[in-house]
Parts: C-alpha cells; structure tokens; sequence
C-alpha cells in the first residue's frame, strides 16, 4: 500500500476542509461545516468513483477508455428516458420507473462499451481514437433524441418535456444514520451506496480471484497469458463491457439521483477526471476512490462557500466566484497528470492491441 | 532503345501506382461518408423524416444559391483552421482535442484587443494595424493555452489528451467569467454574455459586398498552404513529423524531442487561435459566450477525414460547413432538427477512424502500413 499518496491526499481534503470551516466558523459550528462537507463530498464523488472503476476494468485488462464521459452522458441520458417512457407513457409508479431507468442506463453504458470493444480488441483502431469516438457520437445521439422527442411539435412529447417520476430517495444506514451530526453522512442515496460497496467488490474481484488474475495477465502480458490458454479477446471484451456498466450507472447519477432532468452535456467532464482520479489510484479501487474523493471535496467545497458567501473577506474575494472556485478539480487533474505527487506506473499492455 | 521503353513502362508503373494509391487514399473516406449518410438517413426515418426530402434540402441548403455558397464558406473557415490545427498535431504524434478551448481563448483576447484598444484607452489605430494585431493577439493566445499541455507533456509526460480537455473547461470556465462580469457589453438592454462591438478598424471586410463571405476564407486556403510548406518543405516541419513518426528515432537523429513537442502543440494552438479570432474580427465583431458549436471538436472528424493532409482538410472542412448550413434548410423543410448532423459527422468519424469497418463492408484490400496517431498513458 502506497501511505505516501493517501497522506497527500489527506491533506488536501484536510485543507480544502480547513478554508470552509474557517469562513463558516462563525455561522455554523465547525463540526456541523464537517458532516455536511463529507456528505456532500461522499455523494458527489459518486459519478468520479464509478468512472474510476469503469477505466480500471478496462485498463486493467490492456484497453485504454478515454470515452467514459460519453457513455456516462449517453447512460445519463437513455436511463433518464427510459425513467419517463415508464412513468408517463406506460403508466408505472415513479420508483419502478427509475430502478428501470437505472437498468437501462447501465445498459447503455455497456452498449457503447461494446463499441468501444469491437473498435479497439477486434478492428484495432488506436483506442484514443476509439474512445473520442464514442465521446462524439454520444454528444450527437443525446443533443438529437433530446431535440427530436422533446423540443419539437408532433414529437412523441409534443414539444414539452414531460415529468420526470424524481430522483432516487435517499436510504438510511440503520443505527449509522441515527448518530447526531455525523448521522448525516450515512444518509445517502442508492447509487452512492452502491458505488462504495462496488469499490470494494472491485478491489476483491481484480486481486483475490482467478477472474481478477486473467484480467490483470491479459493486461500485462497478454502473450503469456494467451500461451497458458487465457483467451486475450475474450477476456478484454468482458471487462471492457463491465467496465461500460460502470460507466453507465455513474451516467445515471446525473438524472436519476442527482437532478431530475438532462441537459446536454451534462457531464462536464467528469469521465475525464475519473481517469485523472483512476491514474492517481494507481489503477487500485480503493486508491482511485480516495482520489475520488478528493475531486469531492473540491466540489463540496464549491457547494458549501455558496452558503457563507457573506462571510467571505474581501481579501478572498475570489472565493466567492463560482467560475474561479470551479476550476479546482480541472487543475487539480492536470497537476496530478503531471506526476509530481508521485509517479505511477499503467499496466505493461495499456493500450496496446494484442496481435496474435 | 530497349532500356528507353524499359524506362517508359517503369515510369508508368511509377504512375499507375501513385494514381492507385491516391484513388485509396480517396476511396475510404468517401464510402465512409457515404455510408454515414445512409446510415444518417435511416436514422432520419426511424424519428419520422423522410431522408430523401432531408437531404435534398440539405443539398439546396449548402449550394443552392450564391448566398448558400457564401454562408457554406463561412461556416468552412473556423473548420479549415481547427482541423488544419488537428492535424499538424496528428503529423506531431499529439491529439489535440483542446482546439475548442485554444479557440475561445483566442477570441477572448481577439475581442479585446478589438474593442479595449479604443474604448478604454482611448487609442485609434489604422486598420493596417489595428486587424493584423487583433488577429496577431488571437493567434497568440491559442498558441499559449496549447503550449501548457505541450511542455507538460514534454516535460512531465502528463498525456496531452486529458490536459488538453482541461485546458477546455478552465477556457470555457474562464470566458464565461470575463464575459459575465469584466468583459461584458455594458448597453443597457443586453442580458446576453458577450463582449462590446470590436471597433470598425479592426473589422475584416467582407470578399464581396452584400454577402458575408469575408477575406478570412481567403486566409483560411492560404493557411492551408502554408502548414503542408511548413510540414513538407522545411526543416521543422521535417522534425515534426520524425519526432510523430518516432521519437526515439528522433532523438538519435539529434533532434530536440521536448522543445518540438512544445512548439508541435504551440503551432496548432496557434493555428486553432485563428479559427477563433477570424469569427470574432471577420463575422461577428464581438465574441459570445457559445458561439462556437463544437467546432474544436468536429475539427477532430475533420482532420481524420482530411487523412491528416491540408489539403484533405480543406475539403473535409467544406464538407462539414456545407452540412451544418445545409442543415437549417433542411429543418425548414423537414422539421428534422441540425442536431441530426452531428450524428451523420459522429458516425463518419467513426467509419474513417475504424478504416477496417469500411474495408469490411466494401470488401477492398487492406493497406500494409498503419499509422500510429497517439500513443498511451506511458507518454
């Protein structure tokens, strides 16, 4: 285990969490700034996290995956309409309507992961490429079908954008979420949740079982993985797939438990920051969601200066421009790329298609 | 007498190979637009259209008329200049998706430089002047927002693709703050973010009275000459493509690996600048916050269509501008929405990155060589 880039990213998290509660300190008891920063922080990690193990996945098994912010924005999208299709036109109840729009956001995900399989493993197009691909077809599909079935007349939604059934409610840890003040960060919503447990489930899977053995062997020889009779193909496809899954349930974040509403490009980047995140990880689970949480915070701190905006000093000012503050996790990103707080080392194979 | 006619036959061979190695050099991108469009059009069927109206309209739209012509090079310069500035990265071995925020930036300082020069300090220039140093300016600064990504990628290894994009974000980040609150036009009824009008010495004139046209299409084609002389006729642009080809190699041939990088990502900066800084001095005399459509990002289909070649470029970026204003003809006339082509250009990025899908579908034989664009995270 690498301590040294968990302290770093310790620190800044302490940091970024220092500047809010020394604005807010005067409002609000610090341990109240605390909890809510976590919680905050815990939730809007979510997309970043699943990001982070959709390129983990792939690029474990030697693929690399820079189109996860199009298949988040294309599984934000189709698992938001498959949400309204359920609800308002075959008549579900709003919670059916969204689990099915979770599914088939998933789904999406995997759809243009296979894509991005077919592309990269069997016609060997350079996987850069690929994934821009996948990132351009997925702004042109979404903008399309958002235009044609929402905004204009004799569309199926006749040019307004019906109710969307809400987003997912929010479960309570039982005896967790009871504890004052820090009871709040086990209040979270199922996606969340689920993002965590799968953080774990991944770091379980690629280290402790065969699965996870072929994968990473496909990933860093694959020649001698094809010699000992591991299908290299097979095995990149799957994992490019679940991978796609990944991808697809970070997308359904954004419209079924976030907001309940898409807008095109929607994603703001967030794919491309999970590979920031999954980088600075070092290609782990449980790394890449600590560096998960770092881009957090820095959004939870975005979100929690809006509420102490007065107590801002005038030398500080620039805290309280949102388009300033909101450039954290951008730059953030490409100081991490740069590798100064610590060099990281992809898989051999990353990249690279396998000829036989 | 035997060894002239052994010359002729040879030299025709000679021929007849460089006319079939162009005609596949054709070929593929040709049936990839094609069966983009075939593909578009049963897209256009499946929301309710009929693609033959669409495209028929689209056709009309781009053109049908002299105004048609006109509007379809209006709308094929910022795309001449992105996608040449696609391209040269690609000759460099870099992806450069950041033409999108190299642009923007570039037209923020161009519209400065435009309006700030006489509004508030008070200086009036010539048009000989006041033009070339707003363009100049914008030029600059593109070069700038892509040298960042270069040296880092130089210097550090930090992959050019991601730092690329966030270069995007801070641009878009940035502009909206500038053209929000510094920057923003201050007549009273405007509620829109942009900046004043530019002054009229920094306008470029139009090519012909009473259509938009304007004199940056010129530029935009002479450009394009330009970067194939730098690429293929001087030493840097000889080193650019050695260290794209292969660095190594580069590197024992004594060439400066770091600093052509650098200046490999500063010239399409520069180049992505202009298609940035032409709208804003040449068409729309101020810079708006969205007034690009995504032309960073089509200029990537652009140059992959273009084959990386400027003169591919130029026809591809023709292509792409006669689609988009072709487009709103066929809105008109099909109440299909222009969204409808960015799916068309997606699909031919698609078919023309995955060449073997076209050699699939058409059964042609493969080429031997393949061309490495980028390369992974290990820098």
């Amino acid at each position: 285990m690498d301590w040294r880039r968990f302290g770093v990213i310790a620190l800044v998290i302490a940091i970024l969490f220092g500047v809010v509660v020394l604005i807010g300190k005067n409002q609000t008891p610090p341990m109240v700034i605390i909890t809510s920063m976590l919680a905050t922080t815990i939730a809007v990690a979510t997309p970043l996290t699943l990001g982070a193990l959709s390129g983990i996945y792939c690029e474990r098994a030697g693929v690399v995956n820079i189109g996860i912010e199009g298949m988040m924005l294309a599984a934000a999208f189709f698992g938001w309409l498959a949400s309204i299709y359920m609800n308002s036109i075959f008549g579900f109840a709003p919670m059916p309507s969204l689990i099915v729009g979770v599914i088939a956001a998933v789904l999406s995900g995997a759809l243009f992961a296979l894509l991005h399989a077919a592309l990269s493993i069997t016609f060997k197009v350079d996987q850069i490429i690929g994934g821009t691909v996948i990132n351009i077809l997925a702004i042109g599909i979404t903008g399309f079908l958002n235009r044609q079935l929402f905004f204009e007349e004799g569309s199926i939604f006749g040019g307004n954008v019906p109710h969307a059934p809400g987003i997912l409610p929010s479960i309570r840890v039982p005896l967790l979420a009871d504890v004052p003040t820090f009871g709040r960060m086990f209040d979270q919503q199922p996606i969340t949740i689920a993002a965590i447990a799968l953080v774990f489930i991944t770091h379980y899977v690629l280290f402790y079982t065969r699965w996870g053995l072929r994968t990473r062997a496909v990933g860093e020889h694959p020649r001698a993985a094809d010699t000992v009779g591991i299908n290299v193909a097979r095995m990149r496809y799957a994992n490019v797939i679940i991978g796609g899954c990944m991808a697809g349930l970070g997308g359904a974040y954004f419209t079924l438990q976030s907001v309940p509403s898409f807008e095109p490009l929607m994603t703001n980047g967030r794919g491309f920051i999970s590979l920031a995140a999954m980088i600075f990880g070092n290609w782990t689970p449980i790394g890449a969601w600590a560096a998960s949480l770092v881009f957090g915070t820095a959004q939870a701190m975005q979100i929690n200066l809006q509420f102490f905006r007065e107590l801002i000093l005038p030398e500080w000012a620039f805290l309280k421009n949102s388009y300033i503050v909101g450039l954290a996790p951008y730059i953030l990103t490409m100081l991490i790329l740069t590798g100064i707080i610590g060099k990281t080392t992809p898989p051999a194979a990353d990249g690279v298609p396998y000829e036989k | 007498m035997a060894k002239s006619a052994e010359q002729t036959t040879s030299q025709s061979h000679d021929l007849r190979q460089i006319l079939r190695a162009s005609m596949d050099a054709l070929l593929v991108p040709l049936l990839a637009v094609l069966t983009a469009m075939i593909l578009g059009g049963l897209v256009i069927a499946f929301a309710g259209g009929n693609p033959i109206y669409a495209y028929l309209g689209l056709f009309q739209g781009a053109f049908g008329s002299t105004k048609a012509l006109s509007e379809t090079a209006v709308w094929a310069t910022p795309y001449i200049f992105a996608g040449l500035a696609v391209a040269l990265a690609f000759k460099g071995g870099l992806f450069n998706i950041g033409a999108e925020g190299q642009l923007a930036f570039g037209a923020v300082v161009s519209a400065l430089i435009g309006y700030a020069l006489p509004d508030l300090l008070g200086i009036s220039l010539p048009a000989i002047i006041h033009i070339p140093l707003a363009v100049g300016g914008g030029m600059l600064a593109g070069a700038l927002w892509a040298a960042i990504p270069g040296a880092l990628k130089a210097y550090t290894g930090g992959h050019e693709v991601i730092n690329t994009i966030m270069m995007n974000y801070i641009a878009l980040n940035m502009t909206s703050f500038l053209l929000n609150a510094p920057m923003k036009d201050p007549n009273p009824l405007n509620v829109v973010a942009r900046t004043p009008s530019i002054a009229e010495s920094a306008r470029i004139p139009p090519l012909f009275e009473g259509f938009r046209v304007h004199w940056g299409f010129a530029l935009a084609l002479l450009v394009a000459f330009l970067v194939w002389w730098l690429l293929w006729k001087t030493t840097l642009g000889f080193e650019i493509r050695t260290v794209g080809a292969n660095p190594d190699a580069a590197k024992y041939a004594g060439i400066n690996v770091k600093r052509t990088i650098v200046l490999t990502m500063a010239l399409s900066g520069l180049l992505a600048g202009l298609a940035g800084t032409i709208e804003v001095t040449a068409l729309n005399y101020r810079h708006e916050l969205g007034f690009s459509v995504g032309y960073g990002f089509d200029a990537i289909a652009i140059a992959l269509l273009g084959k990386t070649h400027p003169l591919g470029v130029v026809i591809a970026a023709i292509l792409f501008g006669a689609m988009r204003n072709g487009a709103t003809r066929m809105q008109f006339l099909t109440q299909i929405p222009v969204d409808i082509i960015s799916v068309i250009q997606a699909l031919i990025l698609l078919l023309v990155a995955a060449e073997a899908i076209i050699r699939y579908l058409y059964r042609l034989r493969a080429r031997e060589e393949r061309v490495v664009l980028t390369r992974g995270w290990g820098g």
